[in-house]
């Protein structure tokens, strides 16, 4: 019975790793998360990393954005920009400890000059940043939010 | 009457976020090093440019440059000294802190002053946004190149080294065909 619940404990930890995407190339990413969106969903992805102080901070208020709006075509992606060595290290205990229920992907796509710019011609390079595609529209913000409240306010601005 | 306000809007985004572009004239400054000394460019006497390098002990982007930057101090120092600063208050990252630099300098051995922005007042000017954010100055603190040290943050990705090329292209007497790069950064912090 311990082996079984070992086992289990063990199957469920590869588990949840595999469910991390990584996108090696941008190109990739692009075309699977940012060309594919459908004009009725609102999509909310963040750039962000757990080394990242100030995002780490704002993460949460997203979460908490995808889980409360989850009956409604609202999708929040949290791209992170962790090294690709320190998946296993950080990020996966970071989402566990955190309970961050949104979708994680990593983009490490070592270009960066060479694809910053197609995500945003306005993004300097720093995070957290933010992506929101609303009725179809792109906007971006490098910008840090303080609050849910804030976080709301923001795509409410947008959608109108 | 819309197109004034936006003007008028575009116009203070702008003012909000000064950013050196290239051919401006660089600010220089006075602060205090790691090795508890002032320094300014105008320290450099025979320096044929300058390679001012905006970066950090926290971030790990920084981090993965360090050995980089050590290598471009030993390969240019003599004519483009590597002269690196912290714009971070330490009041967000303790680990940024002067004492925290000072620590992180012998640890590496720094070859190249590593300087802390007091105060905070320096790196606005600059414009710069985050860490590791690279500004090289020919001789006259004309900026030449704003952006990344090179293409890859992974060493063995490299294929393009930004800062090397627009050092060749002004030793050439040319500008530098790539002037401009941009890179994932952390962003610096205020309070």
């Amino acid at each position: 019975m311990k082996y079984t619940l070992i086992i289990c404990c063990l199957l469920f930890s590869t588990l949840s790793k595999a469910d991390i995407p990584i996108f090696e190339k941008f190109d990739r990413f692009e075309e699977t998360v940012l060309s594919n969106a459908n004009s009725d969903t609102t999509y909310v992805i963040n750039f962000w990393a757990t080394w990242c102080a100030p995002c780490v901070k704002e993460l949460p208020y997203f979460d908490e954005y995808g889980k409360k709006n989850a009956n409604k075509p609202v999708k929040v992606l949290l791209v992170s920009m962790d090294f690709k060595s320190r998946i296993q290290s950080q990020l996966v205990p970071f989402i566990e400890k955190k309970k961050i229920e949104s979708e994680v992907v990593v983009l490490a796509d070592p270009k960066q000059s060479a694809w910053i710019d197609k995500v945003d011609s306005n993004w300097s390079g720093a995070i957290p940043a933010t992506i929101f595609i609303v009725n179809g529209k792109k906007y971006f913000k490098e910008k840090s939010y303080h609050s849910l409240q804030e976080l709301e306010n923001e795509i409410n601005q947008l959608s109108k | 009457m819309k197109s004034f306000i936006i003007t008028i809007l575009t116009l203070f985004a702008f003012s909000a976020t000064a950013q050196y572009k290239i051919g401006d004239i660089a600010t220089d400054f006075s602060l205090k090093g790691t090795d508890d000394k002032m320094h300014s460019l105008a320290d450099f006497k025979n320096a044929k440019g300058y390679i001012v390098i905006f970066t950090c002990n926290h971030c790990p982007y920084s981090v993965a440059y360090e050995d980089r930057i050590i290598a471009l101090q030993s390969k240019y120092g003599s004519l483009y000294p590597v002269i690196a600063i912290n714009p971070n208050d330490p009041r967000a990252y303790e680990i940024d802190s002067f004492e925290n630099m000072k620590v992180r300098a012998k640890e590496k051995g720094f070859n190249f002053p590593y300087l802390f922005d007091d105060g905070q007042k320096i790196f606005p000017q600059y414009g710069a946004t985050k860490t590791p954010h690279v500004f090289l100055l020919d001789k006259n603190r004309k900026v030449q190149y704003i952006g990344a040290i090179d293409d890859s943050t992974q060493p063995e990705g490299v294929e393009e080294k930004f800062v090397e090329n627009a050092i060749a292209d002004l030793e050439a007497g040319k500008k530098p065909k790539t002037n401009y790069t941009k890179a994932i950064g952390c962003s610096i912090k205020t309070i």
